[in-house]
């Protein structure tokens, strides 16, 4: 449901300023959303100040800096830091981004750094992303078949093999997912954005032999129509993708069935 | 809270089969009433204001009574869908769900129902 004010105890507090690092010229000033389940608290926004000397370009650079000079409690995801494991997604400034990715440079004035929005929040800037992957796991995200295995491979043409491009270099981050208003209100029931590229990648992956049935798996009000082509997915992907291309391609699939 | 498993969660009542004619309606009755709200609002807006015999002399007329009557059913079927989509996606609670669903198709088939009748009263008692 639309919620227009947040429950008494997910009200945002104005939380602790850091200390300025000791000596250092060229500063930038973090607002990092804090929320530890543990002490009962509510979340609260935390003021750094990062050494942009002492520390590389990109946001996680910055958070990891936070972390190892001044606040080792700051909780985040990371792993590759080169934009292809998708931990590191993360609201800033505003907008969904993989912080290995997203320079400093791109934010005007203070950076700010959310979790993902409307997920539940584990600790900081961890969000529970356990149904998200279930919805991934839904449409299952594998080749099926079921003519007898080939000697070698399952063979693939050249063509057929470039209509996969823009789909399987989906990282699973969940920044377009969480920035679309449909997977906000019905998220339970609305598979989203990242799901529905990866039903999509499969449907149309010549080797697959169960293109019906993954049209009629989704073929439902919710899973799939709560796309109002909003667009939001396709603005913030951080790798560039179309996923609301992928969810009409379905769409149309779906018409051409019973036209 | 309960020990309900992420799949079973996920699949929930499974899918319902449903949908596409919902969605490719809407968008026949979005093309549609794209000339037919340009045909149709010239001459009501001209009756518009000079009273019941100004609506008697536009809708006697067959052509403008057609225009009408098909602008009324795209019109109402158009509204009763996209309602449908807004109340679905934003009013969460079952029993306010299902009621407002309900008040929807039937105030939508009924003003519909309505409209159609009173160009059908002008046009064959004229």
């Amino acid at each position: 449901m639309v919620q227009l004010t947040l429950p008494k105890n997910s009200q945002m507090r104005t939380g602790k300023t850091w200390p300025k690092p000791e000596g250092a010229k060229n500063l930038r000033t973090f607002r990092i959303y804090r929320w530890n389940p543990d002490d009962g608290e509510n979340p609260r926004v935390d003021t750094y100040f990062v050494d942009l000397d002492d520390c590389g370009p990109m946001v996680l650079d910055a958070l990891i800096w936070i972390k190892s000079k001044v606040d080792p409690t700051l909780t985040f995801r990371r792993s590759c830091r080169e934009g292809i494991c998708g931990s590191c997604a993360m609201n800033i400034d505003g907008g969904n981004q993989l912080a290995c990715i997203f320079g400093m440079d791109e934010v005007k004035g203070d950076v700010k750094v959310y979790p993902l929005p409307h997920m539940p929040v584990i600790k900081d800037l961890i969000p529970d992303l356990t149904h998200f992957y279930a919805q991934h796991a839904s449409i299952q995200p594998w080749l099926e078949t079921k003519s007898n295995t080939p000697a070698k491979e399952w063979r693939q043409s050249i063509e057929d093999r470039e209509k996969l491009d823009g789909l399987y270099e989906c990282v699973m981050c969940a920044c377009c997912s969480t920035s679309c208003p449909s997977y906000w209100w019905n998220g339970d029931r609305y598979l989203g954005p990242a799901s529905l590229l990866h039903a999509y990648r499969w449907i149309i992956d010549s080797r697959d032999e169960a293109t019906g049935e993954r049209l009629d798996d989704l073929h439902d009000p919710f899973k799939l129509y709560r796309c109002h082509t909003i667009m939001n997915c396709a603005k913030t992907c951080p790798k560039g993708l179309n996923p609301a291309k992928a969810i009409a391609e379905i769409k149309k699939m779906m018409v051409e069935r019973v036209a | 809270m309960g020990y309900k498993t992420d799949y079973a969660r996920v699949h929930g009542h499974g899918a319902a089969g449903e949908g596409v004619g919902h969605w490719w309606s809407q968008r026949l009755t979005s093309i549609a009433l794209v000339p037919l709200t340009l045909l149709f609002i010239f001459p009501f807006g001209r009756a518009l204001g000079n009273g019941y015999d100004a609506f008697v002399a536009t809708y006697s007329n067959l052509w403008h009574a057609l225009v009408a009557v098909l602008f009324i059913i795209a019109a109402f079927a158009h509204l009763m869908q996209g309602l449908q989509v807004v109340i679905e996606d934003y009013v969460t609670n079952k029993n306010a769900r299902t009621a407002l669903l309900i008040a929807n198709t039937l105030a939508c088939w009924a003003l519909g129902v309505a409209g159609v009748l009173s160009v059908a009263t002008v046009l064959f008692s004229a």
